[in-house]
């Protein structure tokens, strides 16, 4: 960085609040990390100790382990939130570029339609998708749960998407056109890869709450055979008796896949930029 | 066979109109050029032709076939586009095989007509490289050759030196002069340079404001503009023109002369003024004189030139070389 446009006190005070920042938002995420590593006593004794030789302990991930469906949350998990995404990503990058592409009456209502689910939770509606879904027997299933995450994630997946659409060369389409490409293969060939960092970002946003919810898997599908590692973490947590260790257990070994997920997908932000454009 | 025919062609965005009571024939092999200003409807126009936006009405005929309802893809011409529009992924080879595999070309002929438009624009050593690989100049080249393997009944080129600098654009403007000759295709070309549209054309469209201005041969454009907008427009240091009345004429209401037809010094002359600016440019000099109601004159002279700013000087307009404007623009002849 050149010095005229670099200050010390400056970049200290940025470094102080970005660091102030990731201690708070690591913060619970590390507490919970160490102290899955630990015994029950020394989980209440010293929370905030990191595991020493005597207070080292794998017991939870042994409860965890033998507790044998542990392994079908996770990929009960892993099916909802992949498939979801799939759907979000494909679906909303479609209504995207037929809102950016195509001139036709009322496209501009149309975005603001798809686009109000943003500010709406989609929780309140939940009564009613309950109702949905008894009505057509898809309580207890994995499918009701993709598609409720289906709907929840394409607001903002059209809105950000749209916008990056337009930003695609008209003449890059046209020239397709001309070849006599069909307007499928337009989209997926030649304005797709262009968006992949957008798809990358929606993806990130899309995939953490989904991982995360607890509401709509307890609500809609809390059978044993649908649950999901959120839910199913909650087996540990009992009325009078909480075994602590699984929990923390379960709960850190539930952040590693969506872990994995975020890597492969900030990776193709990183490469859609570098990759250049039109230009 | 290349010939193209545009019937009473109309355009609306909405209310807003862009081209009206368009009109016009290309003979086969001919160089056509759409120009005007940004936003006069040449771009829509050649958009219309090729397809990728409907006319509100008219009938746009290609090869004698009306091909109002077909698709792009289907009407027998090829594009060059301003930023080139090259498939990224795709490398020189698959850029140029690109249209002709979705025409189900058979895979030899592919290859040779590639091979073939890569020798007319050597491009031989760049064909297995990316569109990120290559610089401006050789990505239009491959732009251009993309257009020659399809073999089409009409070229269209959309302003396709504008992101080219200086002496590529030279360069470029050259080879697409001499495919002209070699192909002896039909040819639609659109910019708002009027260099490039006086030295490619075989004729000029001259579009302003929805509306057709003046057709016909650079040559004639220069020396018979039909209005004060393309007497404008064409040539440059623009034409300067002047209130009929300051000049103590009354048989017209403005007087256009070129710069390059006010002779400078001697006796009688018609204008008057102070230099206010002077541009060398070693072949040529421009004078700027400022001539009080008439405003800045412009005067280009062959040669170099010793004036010195607040130099007074007065010109004479050449016999025959003034223009004569009515009220409405309007050339009186």
């Amino acid at each position: 960085m050149s010095k005229a446009t670099h200050s010390i006190p400056r970049s200290i005070a940025a470094h102080a609040v970005l660091s102030a920042y990731t201690i708070l938002a690591l913060f619970p995420v590390v507490v919970i990390v160490i102290n899955s590593f630990k015994t029950r006593k020394a989980i209440f004794r010293h929370p905030l100790a990191f595991p020493d030789s005597e207070s080292f302990s794998l017991i939870g991930y042994e409860t965890v382990i033998k507790q044998g469906d542990l392994f079908l949350y996770f990929q009960n998990s892993l099916i909802v939130t992949v498939a979801s995404l799939f759907f979000v990503l494909l679906f909303g990058a479609m209504a995207a570029f037929a809102l950016a592409e195509y001139r036709f009456r009322g496209n501009t209502l149309m975005g603001l339609y798809l686009a109000l689910g943003i500010m709406i939770p989609i929780r309140l509606g939940t009564v009613f998708i309950l109702k949905i879904m008894v009505a057509s027997g898809l309580v207890n299933t994995l499918t009701a749960l993709v598609l409720i995450y289906t709907a929840q994630g394409l607001p903002l997946a059209v809105f950000i998407l749209s916008e990056f659409m337009r930003q695609v060369s008209d003449d890059l389409k046209n020239a397709g056109r001309i070849d006599g490409l069909s307007e499928y293969r337009i989209f997926f060939v030649l304005v797709l890869p262009l968006v992949r960092p957008a798809m990358a970002t929606v993806g990130v946003f899309t995939m953490i709450p989904i991982w995360n919810d607890l509401w709509f898997p307890l609500i809609i599908a809390p059978a044993e055979e649908t649950k999901t590692i959120t839910l199913g973490a909650q087996v540990f947590i009992g009325q009078f008796v909480t075994d602590w260790n699984a929990v923390l257990s379960a709960l850190s070994l539930a952040i590693i896949p969506v872990m994995v997920l975020y890597l492969i997908f900030s990776r193709q932000l990183i490469r859609g930029i570098t990759a250049g454009a039109v230009k | 066979m290349g010939t193209l025919e545009l019937k009473d062609i109309h355009k609306s965005f909405g209310d807003v109109e862009v081209l009206k009571n368009i009109d016009l024939t290309v003979e086969e092999g001919e160089f056509i050029i759409f120009v005007g200003p940004s936003g006069c409807g040449k771009s829509t126009l050649l958009r219309i032709i090729a397809g990728l936006e409907d006319a509100t009405s008219g009938d746009i005929t290609i090869g004698g076939e009306v091909v109002n309802d077909r698709p792009p893809s289907k009407r027998g011409i090829a594009m060059v586009f301003q930023t080139y529009a090259l498939y990224p992924h795709l490398t020189v080879r698959g850029n140029m095989s690109l249209g002709l595999k979705q025409d189900g070309a058979p895979k030899a002929e592919i290859k040779q007509r590639v091979e073939q438009a890569c020798d007319m624009l050597s491009l031989d050593e760049l064909i297995d490289r990316r569109p990120a690989e290559m610089s401006g100049g050789q990505r239009q080249r491959v732009a251009i050759g993309r257009a020659i393997v399809r073999k089409p009944k009409l070229f269209l080129f959309d302003e396709p030196l504008s992101n080219l600098d200086a002496a590529l654009r030279v360069n470029t403007r050259l080879e697409i002069a001499r495919l002209h000759r070699q192909l002896g295709a039909t040819m639609v070309y659109v910019t708002h340079d009027q260099v490039e549209a006086m030295t490619l054309g075989d004729r000029i469209v001259v579009l302003n404001d929805t509306r057709v201005e003046q057709i016909g041969a650079p040559m004639e454009l220069y020396n018979n503009p039909a209005n004060i907008f393309v007497a404008g427009f064409i040539g440059s240091p623009k034409m300067n023109f002047i209130d009929a009345k300051l000049l103590g004429r009354d048989d017209a209401t403005t007087i256009g002369i070129r710069p390059e037809h006010i002779s400078l010094g001697g006796e009688g002359g018609d204008i008057e003024g102070t230099v206010s600016h002077i541009e060398r440019l070693g072949g040529e000099t421009n004078l700027y004189l400022e001539c009080g109601d008439m405003g800045l004159i412009s005067v280009r002279l062959f040669g170099a030139y010793d004036f010195n700013i607040d130099d007074k000087l007065s010109g004479k307009f050449e016999d025959g070389r003034a223009f004569k404007f009515d009220e409405a623009g309007m050339r009186i002849i």
